[in-house]
């Protein structure tokens, strides 16, 4: 719009604008009509992209689609060449609440144990990422030699693309030839067949996400670390404070912005983690470690394409994450927190 | 005043030498953990496989660079890396392009609509792949555009855009609103003032955003894998999976290209890791 200059210039008082317009919508549209037009891509992106799909994924979580009977009409070539088509007559339809039932009362799919299964790894890794990001975010906050080097060095696992991990992982773990293995025998132990057993299983994908997840939460936990203002440490420490009761009453209360989002957020990117467990474990032994977001793709897109029970996965997964959120936020709304 | 209270603080803070040593100690085993997965994928593959799926275990044996020749010349790596190329850095042009003036109505204007925006990128946080890639799917099939590296493009945007929106907010909000009132005394409008002023000003959140898009894209497997069915335009996270069948895995290629693909990846990290650091601060603390 304006072309001037960003030179210097006699500021002018601000031009009076026309009368007040007469409508509320009119004045609003007037005052932000540049914000709404910074938007409006987004918004019409948000909308093509995610919205549509989600309305389209909701109502096809009601209906029987898959693969085999997408075709609304069957044509066949007739022997002059033309295609002669009649209704499907076993086209898909709209099957109500059908798929709901079906899925939580366990008579299609693993709905109860991948659920189970995605509480535990979920719980499992956040716990662990977050207690060891926080352990060491607060080690690399201390003035210190080297403090630079071993700050590069533990974040580097971000640098490694989550599949690329995810298989080097998964080498490390192999039974006859990984790296793992040999370290146990090193020590004494017996190799230990990981993909054999659901809980052994699990744990090498555990492991391969919370050395993932730690550096982030190293970096977002030593930026909320900065934030909190030298002073309440000095104080702390002329009252006396031991070192434990600093942690608990200075650091952590002062990280508490920063811890609840990324333990929103790290909850949310693990319930959803699809690479690890698709890649580490692949649902071995016998779909034993199949989490929900797994478990709808494999619906989805193996053997006859059920896309009616992977929407309706899809919605599962999603009010799961919704309630849980709602509760969180209700949480943090009742210990003051203005989030 | 601070003269003091730093002279003060100086000796309180000196740690004893068996406190010293245990932080130190901590750090180390961490970083070795941190470091040694790496390692490890780095040693293995200049092994030849003979060595790598051996039961005895040797740091570095008879170390040559059969595994990478071969994957560069013998397999589809090649083209694999450069459709990945292609579909990060569309996806991250388009999403940060776009994002970036949403990201500043967002941070300093209070337009009606504006909570209800930051809570829809919230919210599109915890849409699992799950629920967006089946209806996605049956779009772009019924577009024809299955098999076709836009049709990643455009899932990844569903990722991107909110993604880049939000932290560019942040980051958006730690850069001092009385430049923009500076700017508009000169004369600026909102976006004059947004693309000459606030914009160049921005360009270490900018990169972070771009690297986080980018990476974002660089190691997506489920799109991919759903979406593509032809070969020649796998992506590396999907391409990759053809190492490694469930019978007679190829580990020494897996290893060699595990390696090829993260040193562009480490090195840009390596110098964003600064940025990335206030970048994320600025969007994590103003959350």
């Amino acid at each position: 719009m304006s072309t001037a200059t960003v030179g210097r210039r006699t500021p002018t008082p601000e031009p009076v604008r026309e009368p007040a317009p007469p409508g509320r919508l009119r004045r609003s549209w007037d005052k932000h009509w540049y914000a709404w037009a910074m938007v409006t891509p987004v918004v019409i992106v948000l909308s093509v992209l995610v919205f549509y799909p989600l309305a389209r994924g909701i109502y096809l979580s009601f209906t029987d689609l898959t693969e085999a009977n997408q075709q609304r009409e069957l044509c066949t070539p007739s022997i002059t060449g033309e295609l002669t088509c009649q209704a499907n007559p076993n086209a898909w339809e709209f099957v109500g609440l059908d798929n709901y039932i079906q899925v939580l009362s366990g008579q299609i799919g693993q709905f109860w144990p991948q659920f189970w299964t995605t509480i535990i790894w979920t719980v499992t890794c956040v716990v662990f990422t977050y207690g060891i990001g926080l352990g060491l975010a607060v080690l690399l906050n201390r003035p210190m030699r080297g403090r630079s080097f071993y700050r590069v060095l533990l974040i580097l696992p971000w640098a490694v693309p989550g599949f690329v991990s995810a298989f080097s992982w998964r080498f490390m773990f192999n039974h006859d030839f990984g790296v793992v293995n040999a370290l146990l025998k090193a020590v004494g132990l017996d190799p230990v067949h990981w993909f054999d057993d659901k809980w052994t299983a699990l744990s090498t994908a555990i492991i391969t996400n919370i050395w993932l997840g730690v550096p982030f939460m190293i970096v977002s936990l030593l930026g909320g670390l900065t934030a909190i203002p030298a002073e309440l440490y000095e104080a702390a420490t002329i009252d006396g404070a031991t070192p434990w009761q600093k942690f608990k009453n200075v650091t952590l209360p002062g990280l508490r912005p920063v811890s609840m989002t990324v333990l929103l957020l790290g909850t949310i990117w693990t319930f959803n983690m699809f690479p690890i467990i698709f890649l580490v474990t692949r649902g071995q032994p016998a779909g034993q470690t199949e989490i929900l977001v797994t478990g709808a793709y494999r619906a989805a897109f193996e053997g006859i394409r059920n896309y009616s029970l992977a929407s309706t996965y899809g919605v599962l997964i999603l009010s799961i994450l919704l309630v849980f959120s709602v509760f969180y936020r209700r949480a943090l709304r009742k210990q003051g927190e203005v989030w | 005043m601070s003269a003091q209270v730093e002279a003060r603080r100086r000796p309180r803070s000196r740690r004893s030498p068996l406190a010293s040593i245990a932080m130190h100690a901590t750090l180390i085993i961490a970083t070795l953990i941190a470091v040694f997965p790496i390692v490890w994928v780095v040693l293995s593959s200049f092994k030849p496989g003979v060595y790598i799926q051996a039961t005895e275990i040797s740091l570095i044996k008879e170390p040559t660079l059969d595994n990478y020749r071969y994957v560069l010349t013998e397999t589809m790596f090649p083209r694999w890396a450069l459709n990945s190329v292609i579909v990060a850095i569309a996806t991250t042009a388009i999403g940060v392009l776009m994002s970036a003036t949403t990201g500043y109505a967002l941070s300093r204007f209070n337009f009606p609509g504006r909570r209800k925006l930051l809570l829809v990128f919230l919210v599109t946080q915890m849409f699992p792949v799950s629920i967006l890639i089946v209806p996605i799917y049956v779009i772009m099939a019924n577009l024809g555009l299955i098999n076709t590296l836009g049709s990643l493009v455009i899932a990844y945007l569903t990722i991107a855009v909110p993604f880049c929106s939000w932290m560019l907010k942040g980051y958006f909000d730690s850069i001092s609103t009385e430049l923009d009132e500076a700017a508009h005394l000169d004369g600026c409008g909102p976006f004059a003032t947004f693309w000459r002023v606030i914009l160049p000003l921005a360009r270490p959140g900018i990169a972070v955003t771009a690297f986080f898009s980018f990476l974002t894209a660089w190691g997506e497997v489920a799109y991919a894998t759903a979406f593509i069915q032809e070969k020649s335009k796998f992506t590396l996270g999907y391409g990759l999976q053809q190492f490694v069948p469930a019978f007679n895995p190829q580990w020494e290629y897996l290893t060699a290209s595990a390696v090829l693909i993260t040193v562009p990846a480490g090195v840009v990290f390596f110098f964003a890791q600064r940025h990335l650091v206030s970048g994320l601060t600025a969007g994590a603390v103003k959350g």
